[in-house]
């Protein structure tokens, strides 16, 4: 395997609706932002590309992904779809890397987009839902919220956690928003208002919820010497790891922690694992990205995450997940100030300063608040990732607040639900 | 019928049948310069989209069939002996075809929620419970509804709770067939 490194991405601006666009000429913002981002990159120098979208029913089109190709004017070259849920675009991110690491290709782009405002929110609710066991989940009252209250009541049962702790990132996620204009909903929220919004699967609220959204998003990964021509400031991809666990959460074992390197079978005796409050396909693909990438201590190692926190309750599940704390500690370390921004007044008060901003995660404002639209969500993160790594936040967003200062290693995490599909991969400046 | 003399010549007849269903809009709006086209609304309208599956249970049958018999059943590995309390016909673990036992009609909760919201399908229900079920001895879980408790009155000692299975009378061939009520 050879050398990837990440030199231009682009996303559209995520919203509620997009009735202005076919899904194809979203897809073509993203792109011509990422081309524009890379001057000298021209169509003829792009190899192949992968294309990311989740949901035949959502776009009620098969093979979208040809439709985009030829909108982006990329056929004749190779390309292809991947899917698998909500971690679709992080797999695709390393579908694409894939390409360039085996040199099938010098320039390879990952493109991905979801609409999902074709059909009414309770009908999206039923799409998503057919994501889980048709025979034996989905007729039960398939409900990707509800299962995921499911998991998190077990969370609580298991190791205390508190739905004010869930608040927390919810607070967090909204307020980085603020700062971005890419996001769908940038709102300044106390936890109260996170507790008092209605009620949704108890516990969660629709503030611990990410919305459906319209919206594109592209990557453009090249070979180290395609990536020497094309920017002057590349992001290496480092590392990559992927991990799944059975689709139906009643299958999931409950044996021992995989552990990290800094953990030992000592810190869980007696923890059933993964159960349903953890995410053993999560644990699994941060080992493997963490092996691949030579890191040892997640915390100490890396300067930023972005994560799949399509609920506040799987931010925190992946916390533990990605090794950040130890299992049964998300809670505590959601609120501990460590995954915030620490120049950004949250109106919360946390126990010490000195660990505020230790490992902000979601920078970007996640999936919470920027909106999940699913094929291009795990992109999003990859190009926020790249702009964070390029200390170009600035530049893009028009405003550095929320630019991780000196970042120079960054983890994205796609996640689908309830835990099946997971990728974790990790980035680092380049230059 | 009368042949054309000039076959390039149009039919006044070959005209494409119209129907009147559906939504019929009149006069839509069009610019004399077509330079003003970027600047129009996108049309949007509504497409139904319906379709009737014919699902079969396959290798999971066994379980519907008991499940009108008043019966849950599931399946266990010969080979590892580990027991699922959802069935599948080969073990997740070894790979061995798995045999059918029955599990018993008492078990606990191991989480649970309450949708407020939910699919369309699901809406008119709202709220319900959603349960996982343990059973003792039994490796995995099996997902439910729990029926009779008060929605308002959710809470984490709801977690471990024994319930004890009921089954509607008239069978429909879902896992909804049962479901399960506070057996404390």
């Amino acid at each position: 395997m050879r050398p990837v490194y990440m030199v231009s991405g682009g996303i559209s601006k995520f919203a509620k609706a997009r009735p202005d666009r076919t899904f194809q000429a979203i897809v073509k913002e993203s792109f011509d932002y990422a081309m524009k981002d890379a001057p000298d990159l021209t169509l003829d120098m792009i190899d192949a590309s992968v294309a990311s979208y989740f949901s035949d029913h959502f776009t009620r089109q098969l093979m979208a992904g040809i439709m985009c190709q030829d909108y982006l004017g990329l056929c004749p070259k190779p390309s292809r779809r991947v899917e698998g849920g909500g971690a679709t675009g992080g797999l695709c991110f390393q579908s694409a890397w894939e390409m360039v690491a085996s040199g099938r290709a010098d320039v390879c782009i990952a493109y991905g987009f979801e609409t999902m405002s074709h059909v009414n929110t309770w009908k999206g609710n039923e799409f998503i839902a057919h994501a889980s066991d048709v025979s034996f989940d989905y007729p039960v009252g398939g409900f990707y919220s509800g299962y995921y209250a499911m998991m998190v009541v077990r969370h609580m049962q298991e190791f205390g956690t508190t739905p004010e702790q869930l608040a927390a990132v919810s607070v967090k996620n909204h307020c980085n928003a603020f700062h971005n204009p890419y996001a769908q909903k940038r709102m300044r929220l106390t936890i109260e208002d996170v507790r008092r919004s209605p009620m949704v699967a108890w516990p969660l609220t629709r503030l611990d919820i990410c919305v459906m959204s319209d919206g594109a998003a592209c990557c453009v990964l090249a070979s180290e010497e395609m990536a020497k021509k094309l920017t002057d400031r590349p992001v290496y991809v480092r590392g990559v790891g992927a991990g799944t666990d059975a689709m139906r959460m009643a299958d999931r074992p409950r044996d021992d922690v995989i552990l990290l390197p800094t953990e030992k079978k000592s810190d869980y005796k007696g923890l059933k694992y993964p159960g349903v409050h953890s995410f053993r396909a999560g644990r699994t693909a941060s080992k493997l990205a963490y092996k691949h990438a030579k890191i040892t201590d997640p915390l100490k190692e890396i300067d930023f995450v972005e994560l799949h926190d399509a609920y506040t309750s799987s931010e925190i599940q992946t916390y533990e997940d990605m090794g950040l704390c130890k299992y049964g500690e998300g809670g505590k370390f959601a609120t501990s100030g460590a995954t915030f921004m620490p120049n950004i007044d949250y109106g919360l008060k946390f126990p010490d300063k000195k660990k505020v901003g230790a490992i902000p995660v979601n920078p970007s404002g996640g999936l919470i608040a920027c909106g999940h639209p699913v094929g291009a969500t795990g992109l999003m993160q990859a190009v926020f990732a790249f702009w964070q790594l390029q200390g170009s936040v600035k530049k893009h967003l028009k405003d550095d607040t929320i630019q991780v200062k000196d970042a120079k290693v960054g983890a994205i995490h796609s996640h689908a639900g309830t835990g099946t599909y997971v990728t974790v991969s990790i980035l680092e400046r380049g230059f | 019928m009368a042949k054309k003399q000039n076959p390039d010549m149009n039919d006044p007849q070959d005209k494409m049948e119209e129907t009147e269903e559906g939504t019929v809009l009149f006069n839509v709006p069009f610019p004399r310069d077509l330079k003003h086209l970027k600047d129009m609304s996108p049309i949007i309208i509504k497409q139904p989209y319906e379709i009737i599956y014919i699902h079969s249970y396959g290798q999971d049958s066994p379980f519907f069939a008991a499940l009108a018999n008043k019966r849950l059943i599931s399946t266990k590995c010969p080979k590892c002996g580990y027991t699922y309390g959802t069935p599948r016909l080969h073990c997740m673990r070894c790979g061995a075809e798995c045999d059918w036992f029955e599990l018993p009609q008492e078990a606990k909760i191991h989480t649970f929620t309450i949708c407020h919201f939910g699919s369309q399908a699901f809406l008119s229900q709202c709220p319900f419970i959603l349960i996982l079920v343990e059973w003792e001895g039994v490796n995995t879980l099996f997902l439910s509804r729990l029926v009779g408790a008060d929605p308002a009155k959710a809470s984490l000692e709801w977690v471990g709770r024994k319930v004890k299975a009921r089954f509607v009378r008239n069978s429909k061939f879902a896992p909804t067939d049962v479901y399960f009520v506070f057996a404390d």
